[in-house]
């Protein structure tokens, strides 16, 4: 009997020891911080994808409050969050959110392998940018896709995925949280952070060969080659030529879908937009009839 | 015998070419001289479309003090200025002239005879370096660095002596080792040259004791010559590393960078380019020329060739017997260090010192395997890194871990995937955490 | 050109070492050894290695198809071959089957493929199953039996072994027993009791020479070891003579075999030359501490482990010296 009851004195003043200890400690070592960080890293999403540009989520929230206390937090966004998270944000701050456009990752490259044929093989670890190291890829295009997948590494929400079939990255608009990581692991900058658009429809140019026509055109069939046949087509004058590419402005664009007949090569896609109406379809053999 | 200090690993030699004299190669229809051919800013064209053009006329210019101008190394006239998919995979500007006839400029002394510094007594360091400036001369080793460059010491470093590069420790390579063997006297002269432009009295020439042939000869010529001593080393990857040379022959260990040679005394060169000197100081001769081998065990003729620069790699190729049916990679420089190329429409350069072209089998790396932390990478890295650290590193993006452990020291030799039994592809990751952490450094210092 | 070009970085060549090589180099230099211990311990030996490799292959061949459902099963990489041998050669001959089994399960279930296979296990896994074994089965692990019965397996004659006398010498305080050891030529040969691979030294440093001069692994942890217990077994001897002899402490027990194969393990040893060394040592005054002074007579495989624990930390303040640190002037 009398050893059951040193066993249980012994680890009573154990505990017992250790318990003072640590609450000593937590009061001597106690780091004071505001507890609106606290607060407001409970309502971010806690994925610390980092796409704020911020070490972290609650990096995030220290930055926020920092920034309340400056006056404003215009600029500040969680991307994963978005506006119902900042809206939250705000709310714990006292101050209004900033309005903010839904935004989606958006690869522009369209060289897949039977647009781009591959004329040499990469033998090396799987990735874009050591590809990158030994020259232009396995394709001869010198700014399109390298389809190595530093992209589908860099996402948290296993939002992009290598098509097998194209070679080539895609992104699940649902899941994609625009947070850029992906952007900013493209060592060719081919994926932007683009507006979402009404109802998700959007025009895009699916080419960043800056390469002159004959040369861009020789590299991969879906290539834009700066001829400038969309510009002329477009009525709102929201297609800008540089560096022999095409540049669709979305705050200009109406998506009126006629730069995308333009396009001898293919190259401008309308995305999330309903199949055409059977009409356009029966207006192409008509025309193939007259030439 | 000498040698360098730590790691080194001994691959096959497999110098096919070395018996083989060095062979002039045929004038190509068209040759391309690509604006980047040395480490530094590109050159400027100075030629528009549908000049005539001589042997020795500058195409471009060199823009700013790291940067040398480019001789057409053929006479004819520009075809077009545009752009070619150089031996660094990359599309860049290039001018291309069409071949028409061999008509030299009047100023180039192109007789045989050897000029010595006693023939010579009025050249100054300044008139040296200036001369290789406007000659357009680079490392011809492969490194491309202009040659005037490291032939100015920076304020507050001063040369002790002179170190040239005889070793050519790639395997298959034998542009070098034929070079010492046919132009003896011309490289010492260049040896020479070199060291009056930097002013000092003492020069080595290290060369490899696979190469006695190259030894026995170059010591015997350069008892003519005071003050240049040839120094045989043993066969040993990467000696030809400048860190790893000047650390064989002078004892000298060069610090992590950015220090350079300089910083211990040391001014290192290759023997190509003290040839290159040479010619360019006593025969006015601009680099318009070089020494490359094209091998490969499926070659049907190995050979070394005295190539014009700008004569397409296929055209050398078809001169050796033609690409073999087998052919699974084709490789610009040697097997350790160099590059891969994407097509053979690639021109010669400046830093071209080898063409190798491996069949299939060869070519493919082997099956990767997990390490098994064997530990034969640590000692055969001949900067004394940790390679299986900062691969791991790299591979999982922990930039703090491998800058810590020195990663920007790294050589790049290939000395730690060659050994490494489980064919990890330990370099293609390191070299990725070596270029993300010298941006990062970069950042900072931009920042300060 | 009928096939694209192929396209990689440097280098372009390999200089064709593989982990086959040097497993099997290995298992090679194990085969002295071998020999040997089929000379003394017959078909005992024989049985107990069989089984041990045989169980090591099968529970690595399952636990990657099976449990880990990896596409590839990588017993032919020769690691659980060479688990199988070493392990064996840690036993005495008369185990039975059924305890060899549970070992080799420990070994490569526990030691090795819990932690990710081939190159991630912190421990020798071969170590791992021998010690579980010597702490579930005291008896059976310590009964060896004496050499020269060749045919006999479980029922053979047993006998105290040299680590024995020198433990009852030190607990008895009489240099007297230690006369009992065999003569030094005896321990070399291996003509005394012991675990089945460890009795004969002469055949392991054979094994140990033909893996130094295949460049398999390093002189550091070997030597380190080897000296470092000579050295400080040699101390004791001088300051009291009831601790053994050095050379009869090198040649006995386990320390030959742990030395030259068990401690050279590539995974579970530190990367650079000085960490080797600071290993080496460890394991050396560890062995000498635990044989002298513990419960156990031998401590070479506890030495071992203890110090596997310690590599991480060890490479991470052992680094290599880098080029140019210190600058000659």
């Amino acid at each position: 009997m009398s050893l059951i009851w040193i066993a249980v004195i012994v680890l009573g003043a154990v505990g017992l020891i250790a318990a003072v200890v640590l609450f000593v400690a937590s009061k001597k070592f106690a780091v004071e911080e505001d507890p609106r960080i606290a607060q407001i890293s409970e309502v971010l999403p806690q994925a610390n994808c980092g796409g704020c540009g911020y070490p972290g989520c609650s990096g995030f929230a220290g930055a926020c409050v920092k920034a309340a206390d400056a006056g404003s937090i215009e600029g500040m966004l969680c991307p994963v969050g978005g506006q119902p998270v900042m809206e939250k944000v705000a709310s714990i701050l006292g101050m209004e959110a900033a309005a903010a456009t839904p935004k989606v990752a958006v690869v522009r490259c369209n060289g897949t392998c039977e647009n781009r044929p591959r004329v040499v093989e990469f033998d090396g670890v799987r990735s874009c940018r050591v590809a990158l190291m030994t020259g232009t890829g396995e394709t001869a295009c010198a700014f399109g896709c390298l389809g190595c997948g530093d992209c589908v590494n860099a996402c948290q929400f296993g939002a992009i995925k290598i098509n097998p079939q194209t070679g080539m990255p895609e992104v699940d608009e649902n899941l994609c949280t625009a947070c850029g990581a992906c952007a900013k692991a493209c060592p060719r900058k081919i994926i932007e952070l683009r507006p979402k658009g009404p109802k998700g429809r959007r025009m895009v140019v699916k080419c960043v060969n800056r390469d002159k026509g004959v040369v861009a055109n020789k590299v991969c069939k879906a290539s834009c080659i700066g001829c400038g046949k969309c510009v002329k087509a477009c009525p709102f004058e929201a297609i800008t030529l540089a560096n022999n590419l095409a540049y669709i402005d979305p705050e200009k664009c109406r998506l009126c879908r006629k730069c995308e007949e333009a396009c001898p090569k293919g190259a401008i896609h309308a995305v999330n937009f309903p199949p055409r109406k059977p009409k356009t379809e029966a207006e192409t053999p008509a025309q193939e009839n007259k030439n | 015998m000498k040698t360098f200090r730590i790691g080194g690993v001994h691959p096959a030699e497999n110098k096919l070419s070395a018996a083989c004299p060095i062979k002039k190669a045929a004038l190509p229809k068209q040759a391309v001289f690509s604006l980047y051919q040395h480490i530094g800013a590109p050159a400027k064209p100075v030629v528009a479309k549908g000049d005539e053009v001589k042997v020795g006329t500058m195409l471009a210019d060199a823009d700013g003090f790291v940067s040398a101008p480019v001789f057409s190394s053929v006479s004819g006239k520009v075809a077009k200025i545009d752009a070619i998919v150089d031996a660094s995979g990359y599309r860049r500007p290039a001018i291309f002239v069409d071949v028409e006839g061999d008509v030299w400029e009047d100023s180039i002394d192109r007789s045989e005879t050897l000029v010595t510094l006693k023939d010579r007594p009025e050249l100054t360091a300044q008139d040296i370096v200036a001369k290789v400036k406007a000659a357009g001369v680079v490392g011809m080793g492969g490194a491309t660095f202009p040659c005037h460059v490291k032939l100015s010491p920076p304020p507050g470093s001063k040369a002790e002596c002179v170190v040239i590069n005889g070793v050519e420790c790639e395997p298959y390579l034998t542009a070098d080792h034929r070079l010492m063997l046919e132009k003896p006297d011309e490289i010492l002269v260049g040896v020479a040259l070199i060291m009056k432009a930097v002013q000092v009295s003492k020069a080595y020439i290290g060369i490899e004791n696979n190469k006695p042939d190259a030894i026995k000869l170059m010591t015997e010529k350069a008892a003519a010559y005071p003050g240049i001593e040839i120094v045989p080393l043993q066969v040993k990857y990467p000696q030809g590393g400048e860190k790893q040379l000047v650390q064989a022959i002078t004892g000298r260990e060069v610090p992590a960078p950015p220090a350079i040679p300089i910083q211990v005394g040391a001014v290192v060169q290759n023997v190509g380019t003290a040839y290159a000197i040479y010619e360019a100081v006593m025969k006015n001769k601009p680099l318009l020329e070089r020494v490359i081998t094209v091998t490969g065990k499926s070659v049907k003729q190995p050979t070394n060739f005295l190539a014009r620069i700008g004569t397409p790699m296929s055209q050398l190729i078809e001169e050796c017997g033609g690409l073999p049916e087998d052919t699974g990679k084709v490789i610009g420089g040697g097997p350790m260090m160099g590059k891969a190329l994407m097509n053979l429409d690639v021109p010669v350069c400046k830093g071209s010192s080898g063409l190798l072209i491996m069949n299939n089998k060869e070519a493919r790396r082997g099956e990767i395997q997990p390490c098994i932390r064997c530990a034969k990478c640590v000692s055969a890295c001949p900067m004394g890194l940790e390679p299986y650290l900062l691969a791991t590193g790299s591979a999982l993006k922990n930039w703090e871990l491998v800058e810590e452990n020195d990663i920007t020291s790294c050589i790049e030799c290939g000395s730690c995937q060659f050994t490494c039994p489980s064919n990890r592809p330990m370099l293609d990751n390191i070299r990725m955490g070596k270029s993300t952490v010298m941006a990062m450094i970069r950042a900072r210092n931009a920042k300060k | 050109m009928a096939n694209k070009l192929i396209v990689s970085l440097s280098p372009h060549v390999h200089g064709h070492d593989s982990v086959q090589r040097n497993m099997y180099g290995v298992c090679l230099a194990l085969v002295p050894a071998l020999i040997a211990s089929l000379v003394f311990f017959g078909v005992g030996a024989l049985i107990v290695l069989a089984t041990s490799v045989l169980a090591c292959v099968f529970f690595e061949w399952a636990i990657t198809k099976y449990i880990l459902r990896r596409d590839k099963v990588t017993i032919g990489d020769g690691s659980a071959i060479l688990t199988g041998i070493l392990l064996g050669f840690n036993l005495p001959s008369n185990l039975p089957i059924w305890i060899i089994i549970i070992g080799a399960l420990v070994a490569i279930g526990i030691g090795k493929m819990t932690f990710g296979g081939l190159g991630c296990n912190p421990f020798n896994p071969a170590l791992v199953g021998r010690v579980f074994l010597l702490i579930s089965f005291p008896v059976q692990m310590t009964t060896w039996p004496v050499t020269g019965q060749m045919t006999t397996y479980l029922d053979g004659e047993t006998a105290a072994t040299p680590l024995a006398v020198m433990k009852e010498a030190i607990k008895a305080n009489d240099p007297s027993v230690l006369e009992k050891l065999p003569d030094s030529l005896d321990m070399l040969i291996g003509q005394m009791g012991g675990s089945l691979g460890e009795v004969s030294a002469l055949a392991l440093l054979i094994g140990l020479v033909y893996m130094l001069v295949r460049k398999i692994i390093t002189w550091h942890i070997p030597v380190s070891i080897l000296l470092t217990v000579f050295v400080l077994s040699g101390l004791l001897h001088l300051y009291n003579p009831v601790y053994a002899s050095p050379v009869a402490v090198l040649l006995s027990g386990g320390l030959m075999l742990g030395a030259c194969f068990m401690a050279t393990d590539y995974v579970t040893s530190p990367m650079t030359a000085k960490g080797q060394l600071v290993y080496g040592v460890a394991i050396g005054v560890l062995t000498v501490v635990i044989r002298t002074f513990g419960a156990y007579p031998e401590g070479m495989s506890f030495a071992i482990l203890i110090m596997n624990g310690f590599t991480p930390l060890i490479n991470t303040y052992c680094k290599p010296k880098r080029f140019g640190e210190v600058i000659k002037k």
